[in-house]
């Protein structure tokens, strides 16, 4: 198992260096100019300086080595130094974003906590709710509950985020009062009254992501319990004499949970690609936010740093999702 | 065999009934019969006869609904099994019935060791400690012929071949001592070496535990060489029930007398073909009105479209539910 992660992590390498070249070729090809925003007062030979002062003046292969470099090498320099005290990377260009002029990492250190506080609870109280509902559905399947839960997944599934967004907004923010239609970035946790306040405004984009989520799994969890249901080896656990809920709770469950973890598992880089949408709904600042604010701006650098971080994630969490499937089905080795 | 002592699992007019989309379809028939102790009862049958679905209804292995048992009463040692509630059915399956099942590559839970799911009975319904647990799944696997026991109890299912795995299955099923073993079909997913060595275990472990064996089965020669007394069933219901060498010797009932036909001889001339039994099993949406082989007897009377026919007993042990008497080539007067 050890040899294969690691021959895994080998091998994502070039994956990854591949990734990065389609990243930046598609950006590059993509029309645009980071001066658009610029008034139309400002002369366009200023213009034109200004642009080669971001490096734009530069043939596309050299950019991209620059990005690479500053990336794979001053960025973790950096992070290196920040933690320790040392000064390695002294005299090197960090990673700047061209609409912002602050170094890109330092930003995006900015907006994690809120996506990952946010989407982040939606992801764990929908797998908390999901897992539950997905064994009872299957277990009690064309009971009412079993109907409900089909229904309300539906529902889940196909409602899009814009819509129930807005909706919950006017139910409880207009209409009820009870949560704040915008989520405060500013708020510091200090008390009770502070925690009590950040939950709150959690509240309304947890549950419409979790809403989301939660059909999505819910829906993965019921279909493979009723794959094993009928197996026979869940009947042989009922010949032994086993009772009902050792039964669905260790026999079934433990089968059918191998495609749901890898489902779960490949779920978990979205969560730092932040829910693009409803942070939008919410005005939460988070990564989705930001791509969204960097794109807009042609933030180039931006764009390409946070897709490129995407598909690590991505990377790192299929073998981490494959890790998982050798651990839980012992019919699987990896060697 | 003991004979004439008390049955350990009397069966009375067993009716089982499965609700489908398309109706009812009446799986078991009145079926009865009893099991003595130490006995090996073979039951016979096409697909669809009713074999599995019969020893199921007893034990509470059915999905209800779709099943429901309409009728009939199973005393086993005293209880009805057929009005026990789950708990006590519970506690008797796996500790007093053992089953095994027809394919050991899909009995077993691929996720578990051969262990877990060997202690799993004996801590349920023994109460053993952990400990005292492994050390007895490791001589259950050193008594059903598994090699170097100990040490495989931590491997899984997958890592064991197809016999093993059905060795395995035995093994589960007499972990806690049962009095009666129902093995459904338990050869016919193995090849026929591995098969027969499955049969002379079964034989063996009988011999040395003692206890009441029903082998289901669609082979009768599998049930030559090891029933004391078979069972022959068709659209859920019995048909001949004989000591095994009078069945063989003096089969009643046409579809006895047709499945020993199909059985391919190495003695003796060759015959051209294999005899087959035209035509398909049926399936039955009502309780029959007339006898179920009809269609595809070769011996139908008048009198067999008009009524389906009781059990008979024909001599002492030996019962068949046909009106047709192979000794005088005309109907049976009882």
């Amino acid at each position: 198992m050890l040899n294969y992660t690691i021959r895994r992590l080998f091998m994502a390498v070039p994956t990854l260096i591949f990734i990065s070249i389609v990243i930046f070729l598609l950006l590059e090809l993509a029309p645009g100019d980071p001066m658009a925003q610029v008034p139309l007062t400002v002369p366009a030979e200023v213009k034109q300086k200004m642009r080669e002062a971001l490096g734009l003046g530069e043939p596309a292969p050299i950019r991209y080595w620059k990005w690479l470099t500053q990336i794979f090498w001053v960025e973790p320099l950096h992070l290196f130094d920040s933690l320790f005290g040392t000064n390695f990377s002294d005299g090197y260009q960090r990673a700047i974003s061209w609409q912002t002029r602050s170094p890109i990492f330092d930003i995006i250190a900015q907006r994690i906590p809120q996506t990952l506080w946010v989407v982040g609870v939606a992801y764990v109280v929908a797998i908390v709710i999901a897992i539950p509902v997905g064994v009872y559905s299957a277990y009690r399947q064309y009971s009412l509950f079993d109907n409900v839960g089909t229904f309300v997944t539906m529902i889940g599934f196909s409602v899009p985020p814009f819509f129930s967004g807005v909706l919950v907004i006017v139910i409880f923010s207009v209409w009820l009062g009870w949560f704040p239609s915008i989520y405060d970035t500013t708020l510091r946790v200090t008390d009770w009254d502070s925690f009590l306040a950040q939950l709150r405004q959690m509240v309304m984009p947890v549950m419409v992501l979790a809403l989301q989520i939660t059909s999505q799994i819910s829906r993965f969890m019921r279909a493979s319990m009723l794959d094993n249901l009928n197996l026979d080896y869940v009947r042989t656990a009922r010949a032994k004499g086993v009772s009902e809920p050792t039964v669905i709770l260790v026999h079934v469950l433990r089968n059918s949970m191998i495609p749901v973890a890898t489902v779960i598992a490949l779920g978990i880089p979205s969560i730092f690609g932040g829910a693009i949408i409803t942070e939008q709904v919410f005005k939460v600042n988070g990564i989705g936010q930001l791509l969204i604010g960097s794109i807009e701006a042609n933030d180039l650098p931006m764009v390409q740093t946070l897709t490129f971080i995407f598909a690590v994630l991505i990377v790192l969490f299929n073998l981490i999702a494959d890790i998982i499937y050798g651990i839980l089905d012992p019919r699987i080795r990896y060697e | 065999m003991p004979d004439g002592a008390q049955p350990i699992l009397d069966v009375r007019d067993l009716k089982t009934v499965f609700l489908t989309r398309g109706g009812e379809v009446h799986a078991v028939n009145d079926v009865s019969f009893d099991l003595r102790p130490g006995e090996l009862l073979g039951v016979v049958g096409e697909s669809g006869s009713g074999k599995s679905v019969t020893m199921m209804s007893l034990i509470g292995l059915l999905p209800m609904p779709p099943a429901e048992i309409r009728s009939g009463r199973a005393i086993f040692d005293g209880l009805d099994l057929l009005q026990a509630d789950d708990d006590t059915l519970r506690a008797i399956r796996g500790a007093r019935i053992g089953f095994v099942f027809q394919d050991p590559m899909t009995s077993l839970n691929p996720v578990f060791t051969v262990g877990f799911q060997l202690m799993e009975p004996l801590r349920k319904h023994m109460g053993m400690s952990k400990a005292q647990a492994r050390a007895r799944a490791a001589e259950l696997l050193d008594l059903v012929g598994i090699p170097d026991a100990a040490a495989r109890l931590k491997d899984y299912p997958h890592q064991f071949s197809g016999g093993m795995r059905q060795r395995v299955m035995i093994a589960i099923a007499l972990a806690c001592d049962p009095q009666v073993l129902i093995a459904d079909e338990p050869t016919t997913a193995l090849d026929v070496t591995i098969q027969a060595q499955i049969i002379e275990l079964v034989k063996d472990l009988r011999r040395k535990l003692g206890m009441a064996i029903v082998w289901i089965t669609h082979d009768l020669g599998v049930i030559a060489g090891i029933a004391d007394r078979v069972m022959v069933m068709y659209g859920g219901q019995v048909v001949e029930q004989a000591p095994v060498r009078e069945l063989f010797s003096d089969p009643q009932h046409p579809y006895t007398r047709a499945l020993l036909q199909t059985v391919p001889s190495l003695r003796g001339k060759r015959a051209e073909r294999l005899r087959v039994i035209e035509g398909q099993p049926p399936v039955l949406g009502a309780p029959p009105a007339a006898c179920p082989f009809r269609p595809r007897c070769g011996h139908a009377l008048e009198r067999c479209g008009r009524e389906n026919p009781r059990r008979l007993a024909v001599r002492p042990g030996h019962e068949v539910a046909c009106f047709w008497d192979p000794a005088s080539g005309g109907e049976r007067h009882a």
